[in-house]
């Protein structure tokens, strides 16, 4: 097994007024050969967006982009049509495929909006751009990690895979989260071989291997099949990000 | 750090705004392309340090172009551009021009 520890207040950091961003990996003019990416894992981004900001329309392609809000809403348009708010509790995916031109911002106008931002690399280039929403039941995630991302399209993929949680990207990629109390264990399966595993404490602490990992620090684990992570503390929140270390392009 | 980079995608209102994001860095050249011949025209007529592949164009058709390329000039780095949007493509630029430095 290898362990890479990147603690919160190590990562990089962004403050333009409007947007307050952290870096879990090398972003914009933040630059470490070290932290380029996990796998492909290729952002992990911590925002922070005031009341009525946002970004204005903007093109993204080949990428599968994972948002999800932490408080307050973001209003999202595209010129797939698609036009709504996206608010905490709810996970939204765009496989950019062959180019998407979207606008994203805080839907308050006097309230922040603090989100994270998740790219992965795709594993099948140039296909038709789909957008996404769900809300998970959030019953589910208490005590239990809650499966959010997985590979299976539609539901009898789904259901072949055994797991009809949650939404899809084009990549051998899962994610899960929940909210654990202090003492309560985590016995996660690692689901693909070859995949590693990026912790991101997301509130609260956690422990694994020995190690504390405190609010937003992010752990990526490889080279093993299973972990058991302990909640440190009540109301420790955890997003696990289960990714293929090499990118098979199809 | 000076730099021409050339990109070359299926997507011309893309290309137009990468084009547009990376001349409004000090330093950094664009050239946005749409089609091979263009490519090799562009190539002939100006020393490029990065060649960014874009939406519309396959993995083996990069790596065609990549061999193509390399061969006229082996310090040109061809490389798949994922459109990640403004923050990435500075990025992945800093990334190419950091190693090329070492």
């Amino acid at each position: 097994m290898t362990t890479i520890l990147h603690k919160a207040n190590t990562r990089g950091h962004a403050d333009h007024g409007w947007l307050n961003s952290f870096f879990s990996f090398s972003f914009a003019g933040y630059y470490n050969p070290q932290r380029v990416q996990f796998g492909v894992l290729r952002v992990l981004n911590d925002d922070r967006v005031e009341g009525g900001k946002g970004f204005g329309s903007h093109p993204h392609d080949n990428m599968e982009i994972i948002s999800i809000p932490l408080e307050g809403s973001l209003a999202h348009e595209d010129n797939m049509g698609h036009k709504g708010t996206i608010s905490a509790g709810e996970i939204q995916v765009m496989s950019t495929g062959k180019g998407v031109f979207h606008s994203e911002y805080n839907n308050s106008p006097d309230q922040p909006a603090k989100f994270l931002q998740i790219w992965v690399f795709p594993n099948k280039l140039n296909v038709d751009p789909r957008y996404d929403q769900v809300r998970p039941d959030p019953s589910k995630g208490h005590n239990a990690l809650q499966q959010l991302i997985s590979p299976y399209p539609g539901p009898e993929a789904k259901a072949a895979a055994g797991n009809a949680e949650g939404t899809w990207i084009y990549q051998d990629a899962w994610f899960h989260m929940g909210t654990f109390d202090a003492g309560r264990k985590i016995n996660y399966d690692v689901k693909r071989s070859g995949n590693g595993v990026y912790l991101f404490v997301i509130d609260g602490a956690f422990f694994y291997n020995g190690q504390r990992l405190e609010t937003r620090d992010g752990l990526g684990v490889t080279d093993v099949e299973h972990l058991d992570i302990e909640a440190a503390e009540p109301g420790s929140r955890m997003l696990i990000m289960d990714v293929p270390m090499q990118n098979n392009i199809q | 750090m000076e730099a021409n980079i050339l990109v070359v995608g299926r997507d011309r209102s893309i290309l137009e705004v990468i084009e547009r994001l990376i001349n409004a860095h000090e330093g950094w050249h664009a050239t946005i392309t749409e089609t091979e011949e263009a490519v090799l025209k562009a190539f002939k007529e100006k020393q490029y340090a990065i060649v960014f592949v874009s939406a519309g164009y396959s993995a083996p058709e990069e790596e065609a172009m990549r061999q193509k390329l390399t061969t006229l000039d082996p310090g040109v780095v061809v490389t798949r551009h994922y459109g990640g949007g403004s923050g990435l493509l500075e990025n992945e630029i800093l990334g190419i021009l950091n190693k090329e430095k070492q």
